[in-house]
């Protein structure tokens, strides 16, 4: 591809002794949508604000199509459309008069402000309230209203701050859907904040997993679950009847020998009377079947499987990479 | 103004929407409708002042028009003192959540993600305030000067218009003050309550307390026993310039001299000094030598206050809410 449209080199941002963003590296090309996961607090929304330059970066290189956010902000901001994350409009003013009054600030003559912001009203849906004040909008409804907003200066890349938190479903299924179809249309360049996977997975070409002002993983759904995924997808709880009539009893021993045996088994261990079995592919058959024909009384088992879910809430609970 | 085809440059889009804004706020009509009512039964009082005064040719008196902002029969305040009294609340009034609200609403991250230099927003909003302010104090006084001319019937001459503008800049400096340090204060606490508060605190400060602690301090210092002349006059002019801490002090200094053209000084003048004097009204120019110290200061405070917004707001990184 060309020239990447948002590149960051080794940016980092302190405030005081507190670390928000650790020496990030990233970089985003033209026409792609690039979700940006992370839990509250990770640096997802001090990195967005670099790259607009309205904060600086302690160190490092934010460049925007090819400009210096942080020397030449305005430049930046003519290219670039931001959505705050809980966007604020004048109460007393209506969604028509606040659109024309961004679009003035991009200097767009009146005539044609109104225009364009009756336009982006209709494809954004709110046509019908276009002349009540903003005042009385509800969450979902500001939230297309900012993506009108940050549409009225035709921009390059539109930078989406947890745009879909807060909004009912299907508030959020057709705010997902009016962004793929701005992609689609105008080949603008997306990058969507958020800390709810799911969201992040139904639209985004790539993801960047953000933790503590690090950057974990960047790639699609399915290398960056390749690239995490490691050590292991399913786990395979299993119990036996170990009283004293019932004969044999299966101990931690019985599986560490098995394991050895078995490829796809990558650790065992026994936790509260439960034997653990991790494994790259689903063996539970193959165990429970090897278990009744050595003659133990299994009378438990239960397999949960990992996506890419189960990996984001666990380094979300403060894991680093993922062991067992 | 500008027509609909031409491109209006960002800056002066904030600066109509900022004016636009002060004008239909309520907190702007109330402040409005106090200073004329007050501004009117002052008003009032010196018209039936007037019925029993009529001009002589006593210097004191020789300014006719002037009187309508200075003289009152005693029920009502003069002109003046209301201005002194109510121009700050009125500053306070239109600065005090200039920052803060449009950053608790969300509304200022949205402004400045678009291409427009951060400054833009703290200076449209002071120019909006002032652009306001400036009209309110030119058409107040102006209209006092109009029902003058119609009540008395005696025209104005050209130094009283003169004064009564150069008054009108006075006072327009004088609330502009104000309006920054409520800026200050709007930039500087989050919450527009506690900003309003701090502004409000400072004005009663100043307009009610100061002048009291002033007069304890001179109590504590003047000696118990006979002192010379001049140290007497030297220990005046210290508590005269502890009083000019105060800008509401500065601005009565300034506004006095300016509409009553026989104050000669404003510190202690000896006998001496003043023998030989003729008790005559100063001409503009000299009054405004006498106030120019005053004035410079109002206005080096005002230009304090606003470095002190902008370095605030310069630096600050504006999040949203």
């Amino acid at each position: 591809m060309a020239e990447p449209i948002i590149q960051l080199q080794n940016i980092s941002k302190k405030y005081g002794d507190f670390t928000a963003v650790d020496d990030l590296s990233l970089t985003i090309e033209k026409g792609e949508i690039f979700g940006l996961l992370g839990p509250n607090g990770s640096g997802k929304s001090t990195t967005i604000l670099m790259m607009l330059g309205l904060t600086e970066p302690s160190a490092g290189e934010v460049k925007v199509c090819g400009i210096d956010s942080t020397s030449h902000p305005i430049e930046v901001k003519r290219k670039v459309g931001y959505l705050a994350e809980d966007v604020g409009f004048y109460d007393d003013q209506t969604a028509l008069e606040n659109l024309v009054y961004s679009a003035m600030l991009n200097g767009i003559p009146k005539k044609e402000a109104t225009q364009k912001a009756e336009d982006l009203i209709e494809r954004v849906g709110l046509t019908g309230v276009k002349n009540k004040k903003t005042g009385k909008f509800s969450k979902g409804m500001r939230q297309r209203l900012g993506l009108a907003d940050v549409l009225v200066k035709d921009p390059e890349v539109i930078i989406l701050d947890e745009p879909t938190s807060g909004i009912d479903p299907k508030g959020v299924q057709d705010f997902l859907n009016l962004i793929i179809e701005l992609r689609d249309e105008h080949g603008i360049s997306i990058l969507f904040s958020s800390h709810d996977l799911q969201h992040v997975q139904q639209v985004c070409d790539r993801i960047g997993i953000f933790l503590e002002g690090k950057l974990m993983a960047v790639g699609d759904i399915r290398s960056l679950s390749a690239k995490l995924l490691t050590s292991g997808r399913y786990l395979i709880e299993l119990g036996a009847d170990n009283s004293s009539e019932a004969g044999k009893k299966l101990t931690l021993g019985w599986f560490q020998k098995l394991a050895s045996s078995m490829n796809e088994i990558d650790s065992v261990s026994e936790e509260n009377g439960l034997f653990k079995v991790l494994s790259s592919q689903d063996i539970s058959l193959v165990l429970s079947k090897k278990i009744m024909e050595e003659g133990y009384n299994l009378n438990f088992l239960n397999k949960k499987e990992f996506g890419i879910e189960a990996i984001y809430n666990h380094l979300m609970e403060g894991g680093t990479a993922y062991a067992n | 103004m500008q027509t609909n085809h031409s491109i209006v440059h960002p800056f002066w889009v904030i600066v109509n929407k900022e004016i636009s804004d002060i004008i239909k706020s309520w907190r702007f009509i109330i402040m409005l409708a106090i200073v004329l009512l007050t501004c009117t039964g002052s008003l009032y009082t010196a018209f039936t002042g007037f019925a029993t005064a009529k001009p002589t040719n006593d210097p004191e008196e020789s300014f006719f028009f002037l009187k309508l902002f200075t003289i009152s029969d005693g029920t009502l305040p003069p002109f003046i003192v209301f201005i002194s009294f109510l121009g700050p609340l009125l500053g306070i009034s239109m600065g005090f959540d200039a920052i803060n609200s449009e950053q608790n609403k969300g509304t200022l991250s949205r402004v400045l993600s678009q291409p427009i230099y951060r400054d833009y927003v703290l200076n449209a909003k002071f120019l909006a305030s002032l652009i306001v302010l400036s009209i309110l104090f030119f058409s107040l006084n102006l209209l006092v000067l109009g029902f003058g001319l119609v009540i008395i019937g005696i025209p104005p001459t050209a130094e009283e218009v003169l004064r009564i503008l150069m008054f009108s800049v006075v006072s327009i400096v004088y609330v502009a003050f104000w309006l920054n340090l409520s800026i200050l204060f709007s930039v500087r606490f989050r919450q527009a309550t506690t900003s309003a508060l701090a502004g409000i605190s400072i004005w009663l400060f100043f307009s009610i307390f100061y002048n009291m602690i002033v007069n304890v301090i001179a109590k504590g210092i003047s000696p118990r026993q006979m002192i010379s002349e001049y140290q007497l006059v030297s220990l005046q002019k210290l508590i005269q310039n502890i009083m000019r801490l105060n800008p509401g002090q500065l601005f009565d200094d300034a506004t006095t001299t300016l509409l009553v053209p026989s104050v000669r000084s404003l510190g202690p003048l000896t006998m001496e000094q003043m023998s030989g004097a003729i008790p005559s009204p100063l001409p503009l120019g000299q009054s405004m030598m006498l106030v120019w110290p005053q004035v410079t200061a109002l206005f080096a405070g005002t230009l304090v206050f606003f470095g002190l917004a902008y370095l605030l707001f310069m630096r600050r990184e504006i999040r949203s809410r």
